[in-house]
């Protein structure tokens, strides 16, 4: 069933042959149509975002009777998604551009955050600069791992907070345990959801008014945790061993510098998806947040367990 | 290729025991995935108010849900009644009605409750993931329970709920006793069981109010 098409639907363009050619090859399917519905209401009502039902934008409006054909809305989105009529919505159900572990720990001065640079698609070393280590309010620093897409919108998410609290301009701004809770109900709600973003993320920062350090981290289903040190993915298996053994909350920042650099030697060695590459961001009460630009650390491949990786282990090949 | 879970089992102990005026609920305070340790400092105890105190195991993500849902739930009542806190039997069913509200997405946690009612008695109410609870004398969840249960069973079994006229389920024990049991609880259940290690943190409510004290565990 085809329904007609009124020539001075603004919607539609001039182009009836195209619009022709287009209807016959594709049926209207009630996803579909659902969406030319609420486009018809808007440009009816010359309402911009809303539906005339007064639901939330990104509601879909309830179908309607001889509502028009959008076929160029159709075609467009069978040559993106490639997704049969009538498809359900598809959610995240695995992270295309990764990133690696990010490593925080404590120290005298506030806290120090480490990350290397890489977005990797799969196996692939695809994008060598990506910032994965954000500022999120004044004193309070972002790391993620997983999905690069999905920590780009926390990021815009967190910038929109921040921005509200700069346009209020009363001084108050968020705490970085108050972005902690926040990411955490974020990650939560969309876990709830069925479409995770698909992130590990680190939240490090000092309390301006009490000079007190905080640092968490949350999973991409919610499970998150305080400690004096974190670690995301790998790391958590490679450099948090290291951070039990040598991590102190009074150790001076040259101290926890060399600690981290010596957990992202770890990690670079021992992980297959992180480069050379890495930033390091501190907040502190003194001197505030500062994300260093990228560099690269030495690194020494001559080691016998490297040259000959099977030589002490007995039954590999 | 990965795929995902909205659940994690992040382990974790919960024991809880009254008294003829007191109650005691202590959780470890371990929180892991799989093999590993995520930290070792994590409380799943909360003091919902001075006649209630909640532990739960399970998933950290729910559990954390859960317990922020109850501790405003209990604020809302307070205003609403002159700062007079929700008694302890209403926050049992309430937290009955919340579980089973998500019957077919549960919170995959393990809920004890411990309080007092209000005859001053301690009360201990065990719970299912998805509501069925029951008031008892003592009670045990989360991973270490297979293994402390029985312990629980052997030194306190109390008076069975199907007597009638009613006998009183609280332990005999005194607070002291009480505490030292379930210590003893925490450091059998740490030899074995993975999930539960590196300190119990142990809430006490009595007509005093509540207190909290800390035990170290082995960390292995």
């Amino acid at each position: 069933m085809q329904p007609s098409l009124p020539s001075h639907h603004p919607l539609l363009g001039p182009d009836t042959a195209i619009l022709a050619a287009q209807q016959q090859s594709a049926s209207a399917s009630f996803f579909h149509n659902q969406r030319t519905n609420t486009a018809h209401q808007d440009a009816n009502s010359n309402a911009v975002l809303a539906p005339a039902s007064g639901a939330m934008p990104f509601t879909v409006a309830p179908p309607q009777a001889h509502a028009p054909f959008d076929a160029g809305a159709l075609a467009f989105d069978a040559a993106i998604t490639n997704a049969p009529p009538g498809a359900p919505n598809k959610h995240t159900t695995y992270p295309y551009v990764t990133g690696t572990s990010v490593l925080a720990i404590k120290y005298k001065d506030g806290i120090m955050m480490a990350a290397d640079t890489l977005g990797a698609y799969g196996a692939t070393k695809r994008y060598k600069s990506i910032s994965r280590i954000v500022p999120a309010a004044p004193t309070t620093l972002v790391g993620a791992g997983g999905e690069i897409s999905d920590f780009q919108y926390i990021s815009k998410l967190l910038t929109e907070l921040n921005d509200n609290d700069v346009i209020r301009d009363d001084g108050v701004v968020l705490k970085p345990r108050e972005v902690f809770a926040y990411l955490q109900r974020v990650m939560y709600n969309r876990r709830n959801k069925f479409d995770p973003l698909w992130n590990s993320l680190v939240v490090g920062g000092v309390d301006q008014a009490t000079g007190e350090a905080f640092l968490g981290t949350c999973s991409m289903i919610g499970v998150s945790y305080t400690d004096s040190h974190v670690a995301t993915g790998f790391g958590n298996h490679l450099a948090r061993p290291l951070f039990r053994n040598e991590q102190r909350d009074d150790m001076t920042e040259q101290e926890a510098r060399a600690l981290l650099e010596k957990a992202l030697r770890v990690c670079y060695y021992r992980d297959k998806n992180s480069i050379n590459k890495f930033v390091i961001g501190t907040v502190t009460k003194e001197s505030g947040m500062k994300v260093s630009e990228p560099f690269s650390l030495s690194t020494e491949w001559g080691y016998d367990a490297f040259v000959h990786p099977t030589k002490h282990a007995l039954g590999s090949w | 290729m990965s795929t995902w879970s909205p659940y994690d089992m992040n382990g974790g102990t919960c024991v809880a025991v009254a008294g003829a005026d007191y109650c005691i609920v202590a959780a470890d305070t371990r929180l892991s995935t799989g093999f590993s340790i995520l930290t070792r400092e994590h409380t799943k105890v909360v003091t919902l108010s001075d006649a209630c105190v909640l532990a739960s195991a399970g998933f950290e993500g729910d559990r954390k849900q859960l317990h922020k849902v109850l501790g405003m739930r209990q604020q809302v009542f307070a205003h609403n009644h002159g700062g007079k806190p929700m008694s302890c039997p209403a926050m049992a069913q309430m937290l009955s009605n919340t579980l089973y509200f998500k019957r077919f997405f549960p919170y995959y946690t393990f809920n004890l409750l411990g309080g007092l009612d209000k005859s001053g008695k301690g009360a201990v109410y065990t719970y299912d993931a998805i509501g069925s609870y029951e008031r008892t004398g003592y009670a045990c969840q989360g991973s270490g329970q297979a293994l402390i249960m029985p312990v629980l069973d052997n030194q306190l079994k109390s008076a069975s709920p199907l007597l009638y006229p009613p006998v009183s389920s609280a332990t005999p024990l005194t607070e002291a006793q009480a505490v030292d049991l379930v210590k003893d609880c925490f450091a059998t259940a740490g030899e074995r069981d993975i999930y539960t290690g590196d300190a119990v943190e142990i809430v006490v409510i009595n007509r005093n109010g509540v207190r909290r004290e800390t035990m170290p565990l082995k960390l292995d």
